[in-house]
Parts: structure tokens; sequence; C-alpha cells
């Protein structure tokens, strides 16, 4: 299958220092790739590279197919939606208006939404459960709601990949189970590709198809979760001993820490 | 529940509605200024202007109605549109509530530039003016290479740069305004408090069509805005081209402020208060809350300064005391008694 993303060969230095090396990886339709790693291993550098707020070098960023840089950011949004942690409400919209805002990316300069946006928008707060919290602040959420209210808000745009930085991050266990359900059934229901950096392992074992083990900068292993969480691997990035074992049930790679 | 259908939050028809409404306020409230002053004018004498002819009474009526009240109502009108536009475009777009259209520091330039006109002895009519729109033009140019060249205009070292442009300002002013002579001292303040007593048509005519282009050009960004008070990052990633955005509406916004203010004076709050009254009032959608503020604004600046002219008559008082004075009081009750919004849908 077509990637929606590739990269080939990228690099991203900060001054002299070199933050990623070297790094191929493909993201094609339903496929959900896990990022793992230490902090400062890289991760968050590789998203904004990936959703082009970095450019890189060296190295070349593909979105179906042309160079990220060529297309222009309302171009990419149509294509690439991000939940990151960085959004910071200012001022007070409802959870309808913050999710219309979604639609950016298809209307012209002055357009206001018509009913098409509005339907897109429904269904993508019908998808994350929050349609029942249209008309609330987004002030007043929970930080679950909250979490769902962004996915919901990256749906409206329609994208065909998902990028997710940290969903699941100060969330409790049951949002934490909520978020990995909600996308994993984007994923095989819209054929989306998802790309999620995580701390949750678990998680990422159970629900993610691809999983990417970053270390200082460059790629460790890459493959299928059973591939690259295992013990040595895990230990090795992390720096922490743990356990690896089969989940008797569901028959992917469970972690304990030692 | 789940099949309530939902509703559009903003409809062209809505903002058409509410700057209607507020357009229709603004005539009122000019309407209501036009009659009240010093000279008192009836209802009858201005019946009698609609006449063709009419006594010397009716002729004085005549001038000062149309001649001195009206540019001035006008003058303030605009003034007060362009702050209060200025204020909820800058604190959209450096996402910080206390913003107002002065605090990127290009309006110290022009009081700097205004204190020196004043000390120069040049006229109220368009030399004071020129040296303020001119000290405005530097500051921008100095904030502008600053910000391109070194610090890829983020935010918080945008509002920083402009505090530090403004304390340096301040500083130049108050060294000039503490060695002037006492005749040039009253010029001066007044001019730092906001001042629309030397208002004529032609500055209305020189300032009217700057603001008419700045706000429909704002007006464009409307959406942007929106996007923007969420994040820079956010709104980037979202297919906003935020520095272009940044770019356009700082240097637009910069210098319609450092025109009106060459002609009214640093005239305070307005730009803070009128934008909060208007996001409580029609929510944070910038397609609605640019209009709506600015038609707000207007009304706002021509009640302070009927006030203004007619509180201690025959003398006056600076505009910015008058709308910090009644305007702070009324913005805090409103805080305290209804919170940051009005009502929700």
């Amino acid at each position: 299958m077509e990637p929606i993303l590739s990269l080939d060969g990228v690099g991203f230095r900060y001054g002299r220092q070199s933050v990623l090396e070297d790094i191929d990886l493909r993201v094609a339709p339903g496929q959900m790739l896990g990022i793992l790693g230490p902090n400062g291993s890289g991760k968050s550098t590789l998203l904004s590279l990936m959703d082009g707020t970095l450019s890189p070098a060296p190295g070349v960023v593909l979105l179906d197919g042309t160079p990220m840089e060529t297309s222009s950011r309302s171009q990419i949004a149509r294509r690439l939606a991000t939940v990151s942690q960085e959004e910071h409400f200012r001022f007070d919209f409802s959870v309808l208006e913050v999710t219309l805002m979604g639609r950016f990316p298809h209307m012209g300069r002055l357009q206001f939404e018509g009913e098409r946006d509005l339907e897109v928008a429904h269904r993508a707060l019908e998808a994350t459960r929050c349609l029942q919290l249209a008309g609330r602040s987004i002030h007043e959420l929970s930080g679950g709601e909250r979490q769902r209210v962004l996915i919901a808000r990256a749906l409206a745009q329609e994208p065909s990949l998902m990028l997710l930085d940290e969903p699941t991050s100060f969330l409790d266990l049951k949002f934490k189970r909520e978020i990995f359900q909600l996308i994993d059934r984007l994923r095989t229901e819209k054929d989306l590709g998802v790309v999620v950096v995580s701390h949750d392992i678990d998680l990422v074992a159970q629900y993610c198809t691809q999983v990417l083990l970053l270390e200082g900068g460059s790629i460790y292993r890459t493959g299928t979760p059973s591939e690259v969480i295992a013990t040595e691997n895990i230990e090795a990035v992390f720096d922490c001993p743990v356990r690896v074992d089969e989940d008797p049930v569901t028959g992917k790679p469970r972690v304990s820490i030692l | 529940m789940e099949d309530r259908p939902l509703r559009r939050p903003l409809t062209p028809a809505r903002v058409a509605v509410v700057s209607l409404g507020m357009g229709c306020l603004l005539v009122l409230v000019g309407c209501v200024a036009l009659l009240v002053g010093t000279a008192h004018i009836s209802l009858d004498q201005v019946r009698a202007l609609f006449h063709a002819g009419g006594d010397s009474q009716v002729e004085t009526a005549r001038l000062i109605l149309l001649d001195i009240r009206l540019p001035r109502i006008i003058l303030a009108a605009l003034v007060g549109f362009a702050l209060a536009l200025g204020g909820v475009v800058f604190q959209a777009l450096l996402r910080n509530p206390l913003a107002d259209p002065f605090i990127l520091g290009v309006s110290s330039g022009s009081a700097f530039g205004a204190i020196i006109g004043i000390l120069l002895g040049l006229g109220a009519g368009f030399g004071v003016p020129a040296m303020s729109f001119a000290g405005a033009l530097s500051t921008l140019v100095l904030l502008l290479s600053l910000g391109i060249k070194r610090i890829r205009m983020e935010s918080s070292t945008i509002l920083l740069t402009g505090v530090i442009i403004n304390a340096f300002f301040t500083a130049m002013i108050m060294f000039f305004v503490s060695v002037s002579s006492n005749a040039k001292l009253h010029s001066m303040l007044f001019w730092l408090y906001g001042d629309l007593s030397q208002s004529s048509y032609s500055h209305v005519s020189l300032i009217a069509p700057v603001v008419l282009v700045s706000s429909l050009l704002v007006y464009s960004f409307a959406n942007r805005l929106n996007l923007l008070t969420a994040g820079e990052g956010s709104a980037l990633r979202m297919g906003v081209d935020v520095a272009k955005t940044k770019l356009v509406l700082l240097v637009v916004v910069s210098l319609m402020i450092g025109t009106v203010v060459a002609f009214s004076g640093l005239i305070g709050f307005v730009g803070l208060i009128v934008p909060h009254l208007a996001r409580m009032a029609f929510g944070s959608d910038h397609r609605l809350l640019i209009p709506a503020t600015a038609l707000g604004g207007a009304s706002f600046l021509v009640v302070a300064d009927t006030m203004a002219r007619t509180l201690i008559a025959p003398s006056e008082l600076p505009v910015g005391v008058i709308s910090a004075f009644v305007g702070a009081p009324f913005f805090l009750y409103l805080l305290l008694a209804r919170g940051s919004r009005w009502s929700r849908s």
C-alpha cells in the first residue's frame, strides 16, 4: 500500500547538537505506529518533523509522495492532523466551536461553516462520544473529556493521518484505555493512519501495529510489537530492569518493571 | 439528548444582526451627544436647521452642531472604533487578555513624537500629529527589525520588547515634561491622556479611510485569529500561515493605531475593556467579536468624550481620564457579577 507519510534519511540538529539521525519510516493507511523511547530520545522532534513544523536536514519528509516543504500549511492540514500537548485556550470557546475550528483548512478566507462542516463536526463529536458536551465551555471539561474534544477537532479536519503526542499522559486508567480504544476504532473504521508517541508501553503493545523504539536520536529497533518490545531492547533503551512476557489473553508483550 | 441536532454557533446573519444593532446604538449615542453640550441647543433650533435661511441664532446653532460637535463626535467614534479593534487583535495575537493597542510601544513612540512637536511649538492641526505619526512609524520599524531578525516574532518576546520600548520612551517623555515651561505642560498632559478637542473634518477625512481599510483587512483574518488564540503551534498545524498572519496584523494595526493616536493622544482603557465586554456578551469568535468590539468601542468613546466636554464645563477633562474613571468600576462590577461570559447558548 502507498504510504501517506514517509521519512527518508531524516536528521535534525538544534544548533550543533544532533537530535535525530538517519530516520527512515513509512506510515500507511490503517497502520498504527507507536513511537517509544526515553525522555530526550527525540520523540517530540520526530513528531514535529512528521507534521512539518520543523524541516529536516538532511533527508526528506514526503506527504503523499511530495516533499512537505512544497505544500502550504492548509494543504498539509487537510491530510494530517495533530493532537498535541500544547493547546491552551486563552479565551472561552464552546466544544462545538473548538471542533468546528478543525474545518479551517477546508474553508476559504472569510467563509462561515456550512451545513457540511456542521455534519462533519457532528460525526467527529459522535465518534469521540462528545456530542453531549457540544454546548459546554472548553474550560469546564475534565482532562479526559478535553483530550476527546481535541481528537474530535482533529477528526473534523478529515485527515488521512493522525499524529498524537502523548495523548494519555495525565489521564487515569479508564481514560487511557478509552483514548486508545477510540484511536483503534478510528483506525479500523476509517482506515486512518495513526502515529502515537507514548510512555504507556503496554497500551502501545496492545493497540499498535508497528512500533519504533528510539534511542539517542536514532532508531534502535522497529517492527511489530512482539519484535520490538522485548526484555533486552527495553532494558537497553530505558536503562531499567524489566521483565517482558506474553499477555496470556491477548498474546501481546507485557512489560513489568522489576 | 444524543440526537439533538447541532446548530451552527455562528452564521453570517447573526454577524449582520449584531453589527446592525451595534451600529444603531452608535447612531443613537451620537445623536444624543450632538444635543448635549455647554451651549444649550433646543430641538426647535435643530428642526430649524433643516430649513433654508433662518436668523443668526440658527446660524450659531448650525455652527455649534455641524462645525464643532459633529466632527468631534465622528472623530471620537473613529478613534474608539480603532482602539477597540486594535485591542481585540492584540489580545488574540499575543494570547494575552491584558494586551491593549498600546502594548507594543508603538504608541509611546507616537507620544514622544507629539511631545517633541509641542515643545517645538508646532500646531495641533497637523504639526503635532505629523510628529506623532513619525514617532510611531520609526518605533514600528525598530520593533520589526528587532523582531524579524533576531527573535522570529515570538509572542512573549514581542511583549517584552514592547514593555522595554514603552519604558524607554516614558523616561524620555518625563524628561521633556519636567524641563518644559508651564504653558506647554498643559498641552502635553492633555495629549498624554487623550484629547479630542482639536477635531476637524480634515482630521476625520484623513483618519476615516485608514480605519476603514485596516478594519476590512483585519476582518479577513478573523478565522485565523480564532485558531491563534489556542497557540501558535496549534494554529500552524491546523493550516494557518502563522508568521504571515502575525506580521500583517502587527503592521496594519500598528499603522492604524499610529494614525488615530496622532490626532487623539493616548486614550487609555477603551482598547482593553471594550474587547472584554464584547467577549462577555458575544463569545470569543472573532468573526462576530471584531465588528461588535469595534462598534462598541466607537459608542463607548463618544459617550466618554461627551462627558469629558460637559462634566466640568466650560472647562474640559482629558477623555482618557473619563474612560478609565467610569470604565474601570463598571468593568469590575460586570466581572464580579457576571463572570467571564454573560450567557451560553
